[in-house]
């Protein structure tokens, strides 16, 4: 049993974009406060706070949840990815690659957390339908693009991995 | 649109939970996924002085198959043990349980339903259970299926049949010293066919109503939820044509539908004759 005391900072760690991280805070602070003002990572977005718009959706050991319905003390040991950890070497990854040539985005606000719940669905789900792929992403709220680019660029991501891992194979 | 002040435990044992929870009753509250629970901290609806987190408590994370139920549900189709989910599984994890649309079918086909993709990830079935939100689908269903829950405290275990359980709006049966440890539902029974429908504003919104019907040789049981205050359960005959319109007729005037901003009741009423009606056709 650990205890985390009201009005006293604890120490977190947490494995963040593959690299170890600590901080301090309350008991209280959120996830995605955490990430965002004691991590510095600010692609971690906060729109409604209650669960609803999925702006702020990062990967905790493996799978996507919404780091506002998390607090950051319940992270502590945990794996935190976020889009800052998506390109490598700066290049985008074929997720990003794909938003961008659909034009899966325009004003960007919801956009790192899609791609952190598309990750996490791709990996799980190699090849979605497109009503699945819109199920999924019922659970984000996008006010500029009316969704159909983004479904597309997952879509077409999809299919461009079975392809590579096909000529992979052969 | 942050939590207040308070302590935060993370429990390693189901003995730790019931201790804490037998020290500070109604002051804590017991944190699993926090799909719910989260969101109700963040807006102050809930301002516990202490939270359990019981999310990391492995004796909690498992789900049994065959585990013996008091079948006290008489009026529930035959049927022989249950799947017993502990309070840490998430819906997530129960949803990809390969067995599941064999064990228990209703759950399966109601799963999906649930929030969505990313808040199945962290929120437990047990959860959602002890929120007892009227519109919430995991309550209909083990009400549907007769199901029972199993409390743990300090003075020991008790099993309640959902019916007894679910006691109104977000309130239950649960104690101040209770943890919610188990949640049971009955195996399916031979020869009986399980369905759900809802109908919700957007996919993996609140149901405006939903409806959970098991049909057997000789039985229709047929369960709503959405409308009113916790999920509501009869059992009939195997009616059909206009018996079956009158009985929908009825039960959708018991339920005492109220106008809120989502939708008016007699448009929920109308949602409870017509989802219950293709469902029963679709079983028959």
């Amino acid at each position: 049993m650990r205890r985390y005391s009201r009005g006293e900072q604890h120490r977190v760690e947490v494995v963040l974009d593959g690299r170890s991280r600590e901080g301090r805070c309350e008991s209280r602070m959120l996830l995605s406060d955490f990430l965002r003002h004691v991590l510095g990572a600010t692609g971690v977005h906060v729109g409604c706070e209650h669960g609803v718009c999925g702006a702020c959706t990062v990967i905790v050991d493996g799978v996507a949840q919404r780091s506002c319905l998390a607090l950051a003390v319940a992270a502590d040991g945990r794996d935190v990815r976020t889009v800052h950890g998506l390109a490598r070497d700066d290049v985008l990854s074929d997720l990003q690659q794909a938003f961008r040539r659909h034009h899966a985005l325009q004003c960007g606000f919801c956009t790192p957390g899609i791609l952190m719940s598309a990750t996490d669905f791709l990996a799980r789900n190699p090849a979605p339908t497109e009503q699945a792929v819109r199920e999924m992403l019922s659970g984000h709220l996008c006010r500029c693009t009316g969704y159909t680019g983004i479904v597309a660029a997952i879509l077409d991501v999809a299919a461009l991995r079975r392809e590579r891992g096909g000529t992979q194979a052969a | 649109m942050k939590p207040a002040a308070v302590d935060y435990v993370r429990a390693d044992s189901v003995a730790e939970v019931t201790a804490i929870l037998a020290e500070c009753g109604d002051d804590a509250r017991v944190l699993a996924g926090g799909q719910s629970l989260m969101p109700m901290l963040n807006m102050r609806l809930a301002a516990p002085r202490v939270l359990v987190d019981i999310s990391r408590v492995a004796e909690l994370a498992r789900i049994r198959s065959g585990v013996a139920d008091h079948a006290s549900d008489g009026g529930r189709a035959a049927a022989s043990g249950a799947v017993a989910v502990g309070a840490a599984v998430t819906q997530a994890r129960l949803e990809a349980r390969p067995t599941l649309a064999r064990e228990v079918p209703m759950v399966a086909l109601a799963l999906p339903y649930i929030g969505h993709f990313q808040t199945r990830n962290r929120g437990t079935i047990g959860g959602s259970i002890a929120h007892a939100d009227p519109s919430a689908e995991l309550p209909l269903v083990l009400a549907a299926l007769g199901g029972e829950v199993a409390l743990r405290s300090q003075r020991g275990t008790r099993r309640v049949a959902a019916r007894s359980f679910f006691a109104g709006m977000l309130t239950t049966d649960c104690r101040p010293d209770e943890l919610v440890e188990e949640v049971l539902f009955p195996l399916a029974g031979e020869g009986a066919r399980y369905g759900f429908r809802e109908v919700a504003l957007r996919h993996g919104d609140f149901a405006l109503a939903a409806v959970a019907a098991t049909v057997t040789r000789d039985a229709i049981r047929i369960a709503v939820g959405g409308v009113a205050d916790r999920p509501q359960v009869e059992t009939w005959p195997r009616l059909a044509g206009s018996a079956l319109d009158d009985a929908l007729d009825a039960l959708a005037r018991r339920l005492d539908a109220r106008d809120d901003a989502h939708a008016s009741a007699s448009y929920r009423r109308h949602l409870v004759r017509t989802l219950g009606r293709s469902l029963v056709e679709e079983l028959a």
